[in-house]
């Protein structure tokens, strides 16, 4: 018979065969995605950037939209489906419900994603990534989003399916793990958005092909119920790595389960009706409605961030203590791995998603406040804050234990990974901030030329935005340097890399005291 | 004590430690804040998108708008007609690929009802130097009610890509003072400064 599944030598996990072969696949997808999508950020950067002003009009605004949708969609859906797959499968001992149904899903995803990306870069599909109707594109770009969404339900579905067999089959005593938890409110926020996204996309497609009429303020609403859902399960996705990173870099400790779950399940109710933020100055709706969605139900999943804000880093300081770093008030935080990739990155993510993404985003997310923001670069400098250097981070930084875990290889360039993610994330801080600074100035996002040298009239914006926005885009390179180490460290782990033994691997996991070691993944 | 890797055994709705329980005091207590602030300014700040929404066909609205400013043009300048309409009156404003029409000519401290929409696809109203922000959606008229409240030279940037042309759709707003004196000479593009 063959060997359907392996003990991990580090957290004694039962890794089943298919489950480990979908992670790996889809992580090598989410990589291949982070690549295009960052290769078009240093493009747009660089046009933004107005000393240098480098694509033209078609360029740059196609560029753009290859960004947006592989970076926000492609990239974070193929790490979120790992996610999934890790948190239901191995996590819980279990094998994967259906594995050719996941192949399958994978396979469309994989189809989707080429077919949109095939549309845009032969310029059939210069909408950006909002694609507002009547904007068209070809038919062929909503189909591969379709195709792409559909395979993600798969998955999510897959998910829960997996949930029951575990249950079913008694893999696990109790109850399902916290990360876990998290990876299940993160995938009924993508059922709730993937919903969404086939509400507007299927009629959008058909729109396309001339068969039906789409109003476009309807468009805008159902568009965004997708839009920003899918950016909350980035976030549920977020918070659980976050607790999963606490858990193998210093044995970080659920405080309580019940305010942690609890905080999940907010996220769950909440967010859709908070959407609505995104059409705080829309013709189509009364300032009731705006109220009641963006005041009531957002506050409410902020309410959970605010949570998980305290109870992380709380949990990181109490696994610190159990390990006997307990010198005084900050002997945890000296004591701490600073030189582990995970353990830094988990910290970065936390420290700039809360303060400079949580605050940006609750503040432009006001009525009164949106008007002075909406369409200008303060919105994008605020979601650079929460995807990137929030999600994009924290899943960068679990990727330095999937490497020695999952694909039992030795992390390459220790040196460089150490410091990928204070280049990362400090690049993506300066770039959000001195963005968000910009937009105050009236700056649009989504912009080509903001001397306006064709424009009919003249306007010159402030000089202090040329600096604003030159200090941004040094930031912007400082994170692409950073994002090119993590790529570079990633393929070069994977395909070229030194393959460990069950020894080595035993060493990654850090939940028992580790005294001195400076990091647990630099110890293999 | 266990990391969120294991599973809780047994019941683990268990009363939160003083530290959490003192935190989520605190969060909830800021979010209820917020949440009243937002209707509590709405009613009380002056801050708001005011006015009123309609569905208008997006041919209906161009026409309308051909209309204002067949009525009060006084002028032209680089091929857009310039319109000074009365105070009190309804102005038209209409965003089409990649110009806004007409340019303006509003009196200080005088009301209008300014209504916007598009003859084709989304657009954004972005009133320079003043930064406020409107999306434009074809097939909605939104009519603000607007008091210029300084005169001046002003720029409506688009701000919502709306295809190649975006960068280029710029569009002009002049605000006399209380006599009808313009602060810049007419027809002549001067650079707008932030104040």
């Amino acid at each position: 018979m063959n060997v359907l599944h392996r003990i991990c030598p580090a957290t004694g996990l039962k890794i089943d065969r298919q489950a480990e072969l979908l992670m790996k696949s889809h992580a090598v997808m989410a990589t291949v995605a982070l690549l295009v999508g960052g290769i078009t950020a240093i493009l747009i950067l660089l046009t933004r950037w107005q000393a240098v002003h480098l694509l033209g009009p078609v360029w740059y605004y196609r560029a753009l939209t290859v960004h947006g949708i592989t970076m926000l969609i492609f990239f974070i859906l193929f790490f979120e489906m790992a996610v999934l797959y890790f948190t239901s499968g191995p996590l819980l001992n279990s094998r994967i419900a259906a594995p050719r149904l996941g192949w399958l899903a994978f396979a469309l995803m994989v189809v989707g994603a080429v077919m949109t990306e095939w549309m845009i870069w032969t310029g059939k599909a210069d909408v950006l990534m909002t694609s507002y109707v009547p904007l068209r594109a070809h038919p062929l770009y909503y189909l591969g989003i379709i195709l792409f969404a559909v395979g993600a339900l798969i998955v999510t579905l897959q998910f829960f399916a997996t949930l029951v067999v575990a249950r079913r089959e008694r893999t696990y005593e109790g109850s399902v793990p916290l990360i876990t938890f998290g990876a299940a409110a993160a995938a009924v926020i993508a059922v709730i958005t993937l919903g969404h996204g086939a509400a507007i996309y299927i009629p959008t497609f058909l729109w396309s092909l001339g068969l039906m009429e789409v109003d476009p303020q309807i468009y805008r609403m159902v568009w965004w119920a997708l839009g920003h859902s899918s950016q909350q399960i980035n976030v549920a996705a977020m918070v659980s790595v976050w607790y999963l990173l606490g858990a193998l870099t210093v044995g970080s400790v659920v405080l309580n389960e019940k305010i942690s779950r609890t905080a999940f399940v907010l996220y769950v109710l909440f967010i859709s009706m908070a959407s609505a933020h995104h059409l705080l100055v829309d013709p189509g709706f009364g300032p009731a409605w705006k109220i009641v969605n963006t005041s009531y139900f957002m506050y409410m999943a902020v309410l959970a961030s605010m949570l998980h804000g305290f109870t992380v880093p709380a949990g990181v300081e109490l696994g610190q203590r159990l390990r006997g770093f307990t010198h005084g008030l900050f002997g945890w935080v000296r004591r701490a791995p600073w030189g582990d990739p995970g353990f830094s990155s988990l910290v970065l993510s936390v420290v700039v998603f809360g303060f400079v993404g949580g605050i940006t985003g609750v503040t432009i997310g006001t009525e009164q406040i949106n008007i002075i923001a909406h369409n200008t670069l303060r919105v994008p400098g605020h979601f650079h804050a929460t995807v990137v250097s929030g999600t994009a981070m924290a899943f960068m930084g679990l990727t330095y234990y999937l490497i020695p875990l999952i694909f039992r290889k030795k992390v390459a360039f220790w040196p460089l990974a150490k410091m990928q993610p204070y280049l990362f994330a400090g690049g993506m801080l300066i770039f959000s901030v001195f963005m968000s600074l910009s937009g105050g100035f009236a700056v649009p996002r989504r912009h080509w030329d903001i001397t306006f040298a064709s424009a009919p009239f003249g306007l010159e914006f402030s000089p202090t935005v040329d600096l604003l926005m030159g200090v941004m885009a040094l930031g912007g390179l400082l994170a692409a340097v950073g994002g090119g180490i993590y790529i570079l460290i990633t393929v070069w782990s994977v395909f070229f890399g030194v393959p460990l033994d069950e020894r080595e691997i035993a060493h990654v996991d850090a939940r028992y005291p580790a005294g001195t070691r400076e990091s647990a993944a630099s110890a293999v | 004590m266990h990391t969120g890797l294991e599973s809780p055994k047994g019941v683990w709705w268990k009363p939160a430690h003083r530290s959490e329980k003192v935190w989520f005091s605190l969060a909830f207590g800021w979010c209820i804040v917020l949440f009243a602030m937002m209707p509590l300014w709405h009613w009380k700040g002056g801050q708001n998108p005011a006015g009123t929404r309609s569905r208008v066909d997006p041919a209906a609205f161009a026409a309308r708008t051909q209309e204002f400013i067949e009525t009060y043009q006084v002028g032209e300048e680089n091929g857009f007609p310039i319109v000074e309409p009365p105070p009190g009156s309804d102005v038209y404003l209409l965003g089409r690929m990649w110009s806004w029409s007409p340019i303006l000519k509003l009196r200080k401290g005088a009301e209008y009802t300014l209504h916007i929409s598009s003859a084709d696809v989304n657009h954004g109203f972005s009133l320079y130097p003043i930064n406020v922000n409107f999306q434009v959606v074809p097939g909605y008229d939104y009519a603000l009610k607007v008091t210029p409240s300084e005169a001046g030279d002003f720029r409506v940037i688009c701000n919502e890509f709306c295809g190649i042309g975006h960068h280029i759709m710029l569009g002009r707003v002049i605000v006399t003072d209380e006599e009808g004196n313009l602060a810049v000479a007419e027809g002549e593009s001067t650079e707008v400064s932030v104040p």
